[in-house]
């Protein structure tokens, strides 16, 4: 086995050739017949209505831009998790102050309603 | 086990020794060996557990389940995997073709490699010494929500896109208080090596000390795994199939794969984090370490079916109230907890 991350291509490459493996070998026997009504996109037997990439509703992307500032302080969280017990009371104020900045901005996005789904 | 490192080796000295292969070829191919060797561990415990999973939905709902072929139907799913292989694989004329196929194999690499760090007895992983163990599987595995999105995106399908754009927002809405649980019990054992969290427990599991991020942890891994009660991405009666509506045939038996995966390797982070690992409970170490991290990652698998097949499906804004408004300020609140008991505690043994 290899050591540390020289690993990591090696099951990513077997983990494109397995998939490729499995397909390969069903296109061998699966039968191969399509017609424009098999093709037509499934929306439970009535014909599809319009566009499906439009504009998509805003609340999802306000959840986003929330977890990205969640999503980076988690990056700062986890060394900090490692070495605080020797790095003694001054780490444990420190991020208490970390903490609390974040919780500001999320007291403040949850004013503002980004947390409502509507 | 012993034993997985006996074959390493012996593997190791025939192809360095009487095949003559340089020390880097011999490793690439143990790897790859192992590699293989992880994909088929995959399968067989895909073949179980989707048999398990028919058979106690049914008895949840006093059916029978499918009780046919082989002993209690246990030979139903092998039977089914030859149907898949047989079945057309219809890609819609609308779709866009190139996202719609890689799709489902994206789903496959994300499950593949995050099951890469996981540790199944001392020494014996995929990748050994990776020093930053759990944060790699949590880099990993939050990348499963592209390829869900990559197949809800590319079917060109209403249904579809609602599910994959559901399943990103409950997947990154459950990523934080997954991410905070795990950081008390990091906060502990001081380190993010899974071996030196399972060697940290030998005393006292961690579900102990961190009985509240447990709890969490269990209910945001549930929405990361899309499972009920909170599989609204794929919900039969209002989406179809979500993400996956258009897919049939092997690409869709590659996101079951990827599915089961991702299911078995978050139960042995459960266990691995929470539940002590291979360590043994009351002193019953006749039972091999292997054995005892096998039973607890079936025990968790049974508790997610049970959830499962007993509760009804919630409300999306529920969900993202649930996960935003009550999990993450309880997972900090946890973080914060744990931070003063450490010290206090450190301060008195001292």
């Amino acid at each position: 086995m290899l050591t540390e991350y020289s690993g990591i291509p090696i099951i990513i490459v077997w983990a494109i050739v397995f998939p490729a493996l499995i397909l390969g070998a069903s296109k061998l026997f699966h039968p191969k017949n399509p017609t424009p009504v098999k093709l037509q996109t499934y929306e439970c037997g009535l014909e599809t209505q319009g566009d499906t990439w439009v504009q998509f509703k805003i609340s999802y992307f306000m959840y986003a831009l929330v977890f990205v500032a969640f999503d980076v302080e988690t990056v700062f969280l986890y060394p900090w998790a490692i070495k605080f017990q020797s790095l003694g009371l001054f780490a444990i104020v420190e991020m208490f102050v970390f903490i609390a900045i974040l919780l500001v901005g999320f007291w403040y996005a949850w004013k503002e309603g980004a947390l409502e789904w509507m | 086990m012993e034993i997985f490192n006996t074959i390493a080796n012996g593997l190791r000295d025939w192809l360095m020794g009487s095949l003559g292969f340089s020390a880097t070829a011999t490793e690439i191919i143990t790897t790859a060996v192992w590699t293989l060797v992880a994909i088929l561990f995959v399968m067989i415990n895909l073949i179980i557990l989707v048999w398990m999973e028919r058979k106690l939905a049914a008895y949840f709902q006093l059916r029978r389940g499918p009780n046919r072929l082989g002993p209690a139907g246990f030979l139903q799913f092998p039977v089914d995997i030859v149907k898949v292989l047989g079945k057309e694989d219809i890609i819609p004329a609308n779709a866009d073709r190139f996202i719609f196929k890689i799709a489902s194999t994206c789903a496959f690499i994300t499950s593949l490699t995050a099951f890469a760090v996981i540790p199944f007895s001392e020494g014996v992983a995929l990748l050994q010494n990776l020093n930053i163990g759990i944060f790699y599987f949590i880099a990993v595995g939050s990348t499963a929500t592209l390829s869900l999105l990559m197949g809800g995106w590319s079917s060109n399908n209403k249904y579809s896109l609602l599910g994959g754009m559901r399943t990103v927002a409950q997947m990154i809405s459950y990523e934080i208080p997954m991410v905070f649980s795990l950081l008390g019990v990091v906060m502990i054992a001081g380190s993010l090596n899974l071996t030196d969290i399972v060697n940290a427990q030998k005393n006292t599991w961690f579900v102990i000390p961190q009985l509240i991020a447990f709890i969490v942890f269990f209910i945001a891994a549930t929405a990361e795994l899309n499972r009920g009660p909170f599989d609204l991405a794929e919900g039969e009666q209002e989406l179809v199939a979500g993400y996956m509506t258009e897919y049939s045939g092997i690409r869709w038996a590659i996101y079951m794969i990827a599915e089961y995966g991702n299911l078995v390797a978050s139960s042995a982070i459960i266990s691995i984090m929470f539940l002590g690992g291979w360590n043994a409970p009351f002193g019953l170490t006749f039972i091999p370490p292997f054995l005892w991290l096998m039973l607890k990652i079936y025990l968790v698998i049974f508790v997610f079916m049970w959830i499962r097949w007993t509760l009804p499906r919630i409300r999306i804004d529920h969900l993202m109230h649930f996960g935003w408004k009550f999990l993450i300020p309880v997972s900090l609140a946890n973080i914060l907890v744990t931070g003063i008991g450490v010290y206090v505690y450190r301060m008195i043994t001292l």
